[in-house]
């Protein structure tokens, strides 16, 4: 145990520590209240709300779809090509993102993108992906391999004598679902759910590029706090922000972990 | 964790025991083959429109009606800082790799065995990388890479691995937990020890072997991700391979999209090969045993 | 493990973890100023790390040498096709055969001091910085004073006393379109017509980036109002918005190529770069509304090359390097000196836009009145 403590402690806890403490100290390192009440601004506030739909929607809509994918792998062939491909597949797209994955879709379905022109014609240039909406499915872009890659262990443990088992009993497919896969696969499911959400709200590379206007989620306003040539001396600001984001997480994290214990003890 | 003593108990309330209907074995396959054919395409287009998007892009010449080109893509072999890059980040991509899983799969399989109050802690230390963005965590660092410039005396890229092996930490705890969640821990390690084995026998020669899709996954995972990984390499001003395709697209944008397709096909052949390894290896061992 | 000896193991680690942010190792000081004399040792009587002026090192002939044996220069946040900073680049290694690292081209200029900053004692850190005024007057304490071989000619408004920061190059704000994909503005209230659905974008956003400021500047005074009040500005993009014309992306060469941005606000030389790509490219500096920025070069004060560093100056003040300049588009900082001397490149300042009316330079009151005003309503009135 030591050396994992250890290393997290080096390399994560104190890092972590010092933005956090930064958090609350002005811009001549003394104690200060102020940049953490930022944090109630309406327009902060906003941004995280935004940040956590779209985090919480592309998570959803990615382990849903995810889920659906890594069952048809893992049904198949654990040594056919369907499998082999989509892993790897997966392990390439599920950290691809940022400007270029940003730019796939501008090309594809942006104002003057292949789709949008071959549909709509040339003049017309909606701007829905430039959105909230849009950014939501860039994200799913990489949401779902992400969760066909972390989800995949958890379906290969369920062994097909479970499902004989059921059916010898006389149980159809439903009661197989309802009564032997899903609660054990529910941990797991809501684990993957959650690396998904908090993957998505820290994500800022890609929405960086499609929405450079308003930064509208919070890992923009933590960049501009840092990066803006025309607003400066934000950077403890921008630490505040952090500590927002880490608490959000948290919070979410207790949520499912009483989710889990729920779902747990209900289906028992 | 149910298992399989508790079907009996379910499966009792429900229809008396007879046999299977007929034909049903036959119709569930049918449907599965349905639904694979329905979700691959479905997912298989969605995926791929993008990079074509991307390709049609790279191809296109100067102008309204100038024809097709390869030249974004013969301009990659000249460029000289992709080749130094790619090798940097291939050597980061297995320093990580290995360092992440040394470091977790002995404390993962430790505090599901013998310190479940732990796990919550771990859970949470785990999830925080991901919950901090690159540009904050860059700031944190700064006095902890000083430290290590002055133990190590060394400024090369390598030490971006210590970033990158927190970086990891979320997906390979999820991949790992759900490996294991998978299997009956407990169980197998009590045999072993009560047959004379000592812990690292356990872990090594008979927990990992049954872990081993899910620690491949991981391994996977940080693969890909430190290949994948721009801000805090960009704002360290190391030249890694995205870095290195960032900086080469910018004046070049048939380039910089083409760089981006050639890196992705790269990492899927590289992650394609591994996996065919892997398939190898377990067929000669089938062989052999 | 009690709970009691977790406490108390968390609190050691918090004490622990404090003492170390606080404190840097000691002996990087030294490992530093050993490399900078041993660069400095051979050629001057003074080390490059406080020469003023090249005269301090014994002459160019010195500056020159001693750079070479450093033989390598750290610059930031230069893209290739900014003001032709990619030709720049090339002919300085070209020229003293010195290595040049170009990191974070698309970083701001707070992010260029960030890293001067986070990157302090290795040999990473940039050595020369290109930043907008606002960051240069800020970050003072952070760099070293210089005074180049050409320093008579730039105006004192242009430079601070010491030379901590001198002005190098500048341009107007404009519009920029394909005029292949849609009609021809002749000013700046033409965008808000449907021909326009989707397609304009500005560089970057206001509370971000100088670049956009200055959009946002112009367009309000191309509306009706002044540099003291950008809220005709905000105004005109609030209408844009609103008539669907608006478009949110980063304005890259790649959407410009594709055609998702065929209209642009930018500066007028970072327009050019565009045009090799799209050869129906075109520029527009509104009749009456030129705005006009200056940026600024300054050296780090623990440059890891710092021969090299001044050298670079040298070079971009000279005949040679303005020229470059003024090839990209942009109008150098002696450009009035040297049309006095004739040492001016005719051809190139044929090719700048036409200027309509009278440059007006916004002041570092209004840009902060302005900025003030952004902070409170650009999110508003985008979102």
């Amino acid at each position: 145990m030591l050396p994992f403590f250890a290393y997290v402690g080096i390399f994560l806890i104190i890092p972590t520590l010092v933005v956090v403490i930064a958090a609350f100290l002005d811009g001549a390192n003394r104690p200060t209240l102020a940049n953490v009440s930022e944090l109630a601004e309406p327009y902060i506030a906003k941004t995280f709300w935004n940040s956590i739909w779209v985090s919480a929607v592309s998570a959803v809509i990615g382990a849903v779809l995810g889920a659906l994918l890594a069952y048809v792998v893992a049904t198949g062939d654990p040594d056919g090509l369907v499998r082999t491909t989509v892993s790897s597949a997966s392990g390439v797209l599920a950290q691809f993102g940022g400007v270029t994955l940003a730019f796939a879709f501008i090309a594809s379905v942006g104002p003057a993108g292949l789709l949008t022109t071959w549909i709509l014609g040339a003049e017309a240039a909606p701007t829905w992906l430039l959105s909230l909406k849009g950014l939501v499915l860039v994200y799913t872009y990489f949401q779902i391999p992400l969760m066909v890659l972390v989800f995949l262990p958890a379906l290969d443990g369920i062994r097909p004598q479970w499902r004989e088992a059921t059916e010898t009993l006389g149980g159809t497919a439903w009661d197989y679902w309802r009564h032997v896969a899903v609660p054990i696969l529910t941990a797991p499911f809501l684990g993957a759910l959650l690396l998904l959400f908090a993957n998505a709200f820290s994500a800022y590379a890609t929405a960086a590029a499609l929405i450079t206007q308003g930064a509208p989620i919070a890992p923009l306003q933590i960049r501009t706090a840092f990066s803006s040539e025309v607003l400066l001396g934000r950077e403890n600001i921008g630490k505040a922000l952090a500590l927002g984001m880490v608490i959000v997480v948290a919070i979410v994290m207790t949520l499912n972990s009483m989710l889990q214990k729920r779902s747990s003890r209900w289906l028992r | 964790m149910t298992d399989l003593s508790q079907t009996g108990a379910i499966a009792g309330a429900v229809v008396p025991p007879g046999p299977p209907r007929p034909g049903l074995r036959a119709r569930r396959r049918r449907t599965l083959l349905l639904l694979r054919i329905v979700v691959l395409a479905v997912l298989g287009a969605f995926f791929l429109f993008p990079l074509l998007a991307l390709l049609e892009f790279s191809t296109r010449g100067v102008g309204e009606d100038s024809p097709r080109t390869l030249d974004a893509w013969g301009r990659i072999v000249t460029d000289s800082t992709l080749i130094p890059a790619i090798v940097s980040s291939l050597q980061l991509a297995v320093i990580t790799s290995v360092v992440a899983m040394v470091l977790m799969v002995p404390t993962m399989i430790w505090v599901r065995l013998r310190l479940p109050r732990v796990s919550r802690v771990v859970e949470f230390l785990c999830l925080l990388p991901l919950t901090i963005p690159a540009v904050v965590l860059v700031v944190g660092l700064v006095p902890i890479y000083a430290w290590v410039r002055y133990l190590t005396r060394t400024d090369s890229i390598l030490t971006l691995s210590y970033a990158y092996v927190v970086l990891v930490l979320p997906f390979v705890y999820r991949s790992l937990d759900n490996g294991l969640s998978a299997i009956d821990v407990r169980t197998l390690a009590e045999a072993a020890r009560s047959l004379g084995a000592d812990w690292f026998t356990v872990i090594t020669r008979v927990v990992i072997p049954n872990m081993a899709q899910a620690v491949l996954n991981a391994a996977l995972l940080c693969v890909a991700l430190v290949m994948g990984e721009f801000t805090i390499a960009s704002l360290y001003n190391y030249v890694n391979l995205q870095v290195a395709i960032a900086q080469a697209g910018l004046a070049d944008a048939n380039m910089s999209m083409a760089v981006s397709l050639a890196s992705l096909m790269f990492a899927f052949v590289l992650l394609l090969g591994l996996s065919f390894v892997g398939r190898w290896r377990r067929r000669h061992g089938k062989a052999a045993a | 493990m009690t709970t009691t000896r977790r406490a108390l193991l968390s609190s050691i680690a918090v004490g622990a973890a404090l003492l170390i942010s606080a404190c840097s190792p000691p002996s990087n000081e030294s490992s530093t100023s050993n490399s900078s004399a041993a660069a400095g040792g051979g050629a001057g009587s003074s080390d490059p790390k406080t020469a003023t002026s090249a005269k301090d090192l014994g002459g160019m002939d010195a500056l020159v040498a001693a750079a070479k044996k450093e033989g390598q220069l750290n610059v930031i946040a230069l893209p290739p096709d900014w003001a032709n900073y990619g030709e720049i680049i090339k002919a300085f290694g070209a020229k003293y055969g010195i290595k040049v690292n170009s990191a974070q081209p698309d970083g701001t200029s707070q992010d260029e001091v960030n890293a001067v900053k986070s990157l302090k004692g290795t040999d990473r850190a940039p050595d020369v910085l290109d930043i907008g005024m606002a960051v240069a007057l800020a970050n003072t304490a952070l760099f070293a004073p210089y005074q180049s071989e050409k320093w008579a000619d730039i105006t004192d408004a242009q430079k601070e006393s010491t030379g901590l920061w001198v002005q190098d190059y500048g341009g107007y704000m404009s519009v920029g379109y394909d005029s292949a994909k849609v009609p021809a503005p002749t000013s700046v209230a033409d965008l808000l017509k449907p021909a326009y659905k989707g397609r304009v974008a500005l560089n970057g956003d206001p509370t971000q980036a100088n670049a956009a400021l200055h959009g946002v500047l112009m367009a309000s005074v191309a509306s009706g109002g002044s540099l003291d009040d950008i809220s005709k500005g905000v105004d005109f993009f609030k209408q844009l918005k609103a008539a669907g014309n608006f478009n949110p992306v980063q304005a890259s060469s790649a959407t410009v190529k594709n055609g998702t941005t065929p209209v642009v606000f930018d500066w007028d030389y970072l327009q050019l770069g565009h045009v090799k790509d799209v050869p129906s490219w075109k520029v527009l500096l509104p009749a009456n509304a030129v705005i006009g920025g200056y940026y600024a070069q300054a050296i780090n004060k623990d440059a890891p090359h710092p021969a090299a560093a001044r050298l670079w100056q040298e070079f971009l003040y000279s005949d040679e390097g303005q020229t470059l300049w003024l090839k990209g588009g942009a109008r150098p900082v002696r450009m009035e000196a040297m049309t006095k001397a004739g040492t001016i490149d005719k051809a190139a300042s044929a090719m700048l836009p036409a200027v309509s009316g009278t440059p007006q330079f916004p002041t570092q009151a209004q840009l902060a009145k302005a900025k003030g005003m952004l902070a409170t309503d650009w999110a508003k009135a985008i979102g």
